[in-house]
C-alpha cells in the first residue's frame, strides 16, 4: 500500500515533466514553422503555468466541469453517514461530499490529498443503490483517496485534457492558417520536408500518446481500489452488486467526457464500456471486476 | 575486528530507533482509533433520551423496553475500561434493537418525521461504530504484532509498550445453541 502511495507521488511528478515535454515539443514545432522562437518560450512558460494550476486546482476544475454541487450534512444525512463511516474505517479525515444532478448512477473521488478530498456521486446513484451497495461504492472511492490515486488521476484529467485541446487547435491551424506564414520549405531542402511531416505526425500523435498514458494508469488501480474497498466494508458483494447495477444502467452521464471518464467508478461513456479488456479501455471490464470481488 | 563491532553496534542502535518510532506511531494510531469508537458511542448514548421520548409519545405502555435502554445507557456512562465499555455497548445495542422492534408495531410512530430522522442517524452511528471497531481492532493487531514478533519482543516491554485488548463483539451471538435430544 505504501509502495502504491509512493509510486503515485512519483508518477504525478513524472506526469508533470512529461506534460512540459509534450507542450514544449509542440511549441518548438510552432516556432519552427512560424520561424519565431517567441512561440517556443511562450509554450514552455504556458506549460509550467498550466502544470502549477493543474497541481493546485485540478480538483476544482474537474468538479466544475462535472457540474458537481457541494452538499451539507443536514441536506443529505444518509450520504454523509455512509461517507463518515467509511472514512473512520479507512482512518482518514472525512472527505467532502458533492452531488451531480443526473439520473445516471456513477461516482468519483478527487482532491489533492486525503485532507482535501472530495467524493462526488450522482443523484441516480443515491436513488438506485441500497445502503450496502452505496457503502461498497464509497469504500472504493475511499481507497482511491487513501492511496493518493486522486491527485494523480485528477491531474491526468486536466493535463491530458489540455494536450488534447491544444493539439486539436494546432492541427486546425496547420491545415487552415499555416500555408501563408510558414517558412518556405524549399529553401530548407528535403530534410526540412521530412521534419514538417514528422511534426504533423507528432501533433496528431500527441493526443493519442496522452490518452495512452491515461489508459495505462487506470486498470490495475481499479482492481486495487475494489480490493481495498472490499477490505473496508468486509462485504465484497455490496460493491459487486453495485457495479452490476451501474453497468446495466443505460442512461448516459452527460457531464462526463474523454478527459474525465477514467475518474469514474464505472466508465460513464457507455460506448467505451467494453465487455473484454482491450488496449483502449480506461477500466477493466466490469464482469472481470465483479468476478474477482465475488471470488474473495 | 574493532570495525566489525562498531558496525554491529550502529546497526543495532539504528534498528532500536526504528523499532521505537514504529511502535510509537502504532500506539498513537491505536489510541486515536479507540477515541473514534468512543466518540461514536457517546453520540449514540446522547441520542437515546431523545429517541425514548419520541417513542414514548406513541407507545407509553411498553415500559420494559424503555427501562432496559435507560439502564444500558447508564451502564455505558459508568464504564471506563475497554472491556466494560464493550459490554455496555453490546447491552445498549441489544436494548435499542428491541426498542425498534417494538416501534414496528406502531405505524404512526414509523411515519413520524422526527422518528425517521433519529432512525437514520442511529443507523449511521451504528455503521460508524462497526467501522471504528474494525479500525481499532486492525490497529490493535498491527500494534500487538509489532510488539510480539521476534526480535521486537525482546525490547518492546522494556520500552514501555504493552499489548492492547481487542474490542469484542457480543459473545452470546457466537455461542453455539444447545440442542436437546432427550425430550
Amino acid at each position: 500500500m505504501f509502495q502504491q502511495i509512493r509510486a503515485n507521488k512519483q508518477k504525478s511528478f513524472f506526469l508533470m515533466f512529461f506534460f512540459i515535454l509534450i507542450i514544449a515539443g509542440m511549441g518548438y514545432l510552432v516556432a519552427y514553422l512560424y520561424d519565431d522562437y517567441f512561440w517556443f518560450g511562450f509554450f514552455l512558460v504556458a506549460a509550467i503555468i498550466i502544470n502549477f494550476f493543474a497541481y493546485q486546482y485540478s480538483d476544482s476544475i474537474v468538479l466544475k466541469l462535472s457540474h458537481a454541487k457541494p452538499v451539507e450534512k443536514k441536506d443529505n444525512p444518509y450520504l454523509y453517514n455512509v461517507i463518515e463511516g467509511l472514512a473512520i474505517a479507512a482512518g482518514i479525515p472525512t472527505p467532502k461530499a458533492y452531488i451531480i444532478d443526473d439520473t445516471a448512477p456513477n461516482a468519483f473521488a478527487t482532491g489533492r490529498d486525503p485532507k482535501r478530498a472530495v467524493i462526488c456521486v450522482t443523484t441516480g446513484l443515491l436513488q438506485k443503490l441500497d445502503r450496502l451497495e452505496l457503502e461498497g461504492v464509497i469504500a472504493h472511492e475511499m481507497s482511491h483517496i487513501k492511496n493518493f490515486d486522486i491527485r494523480y488521476m485528477t491531474m491526468v484529467a486536466v493535463l491530458v485534457g489540455t494536450i488534447v485541446l491544444l493539439s486539436d487547435w494546432l492541427r486546425r491551424s496547420f491545415i487552415w492558417g499555416g500555408g501563408r506564414r510558414t517558412r518556405k520549405v524549399s529553401t530548407r531542402g528535403p530534410a526540412a520536408l521530412v521534419f514538417v511531416a514528422l511534426a504533423i505526425v507528432a501533433v496528431i500523435l500527441a493526443p493519442l500518446l496522452a490518452s495512452l498514458i491515461k489508459f495505462a494508469i487506470s486498470r490495475q488501480r481499479e482492481f486495487l481500489a475494489d480490493a481495498s474497498g472490499a477490505m473496508l466494508t468486509r462485504y465484497p458483494e455490496g460493491l459487486a452488486s453495485a457495479l452490476d447495477k451501474i453497468t446495466k444502467d443505460t442512461e448516459p452521464l452527460e457531464v462526463a467526457n474523454k478527459a474525465t471518464e477514467h475518474l469514474y467508478i464505472v466508465n460513464p461513456l457507455i460506448e467505451h464500456r467494453s465487455l473484454i479488456n482491450n488496449l483502449f479501455s480506461t477500466h477493466p471490464s466490469t464482469e472481470e471486476r465483479i468476478r474477482r470481488l465475488r471470488s474473495m | 575486528m574493532g570495525w566489525i563491532v562498531l558496525i554491529l553496534i550502529v546497526v543495532v542502535v539504528l534498528y532500536l530507533i526504528g523499532l521505537f518510532n514504529r511502535l510509537v506511531r502504532l500506539r498513537n494510531q491505536t489510541d486515536n482509533s479507540w477515541h473514534q469508537i468512543d466518540v461514536q458511542l457517546q453520540k449514540r448514548a446522547d441520542l437515546v433520551p431523545n429517541l425514548v421520548e419520541t417513542v414514548k409519545g406513541y407507545a407509553a405502555h411498553e415500559r420494559g423496553v424503555f427501562e432496559s435502554v435507560t439502564q444500558a445507557r447508564s451502564q455505558w456512562q459508568k464504564a471506563t475500561t475497554v472491556g466494560e465499555k464493550a459490554e455496555a455497548t453490546n447491552m445498549l445495542t441489544g436494548a435499542l434493537k428491541s426498542l425498534f422492534a417494538v416501534a414496528e408495531n406502531y405505524p404512526e410512530l414509523k411515519a413520524n418525521q422526527n422518528f425517521l430522522m433519529l432512525q437514520e442517524e442511529l443507523a449511521g452511528i451504528e455503521g460508524k461504530i462497526a467501522y471504528a471497531r474494525q479500525f481499532y481492532n486492525d490497529s490493535t493487531m498491527s500494534y500487538n504484532n509489532a510488539q510480539q514478533t521476534f526480535p521486537a519482543n525482546l525490547f518492546a516491554r522494556n520500552f514501555g509498550f504493552n499489548p492492547r485488548e481487542y474490542f469484542q463483539v457480543e459473545e452470546a451471538k457466537k455461542a453455539v445453541p444447545k440442542v436437546d435430544f432427550i425430550s
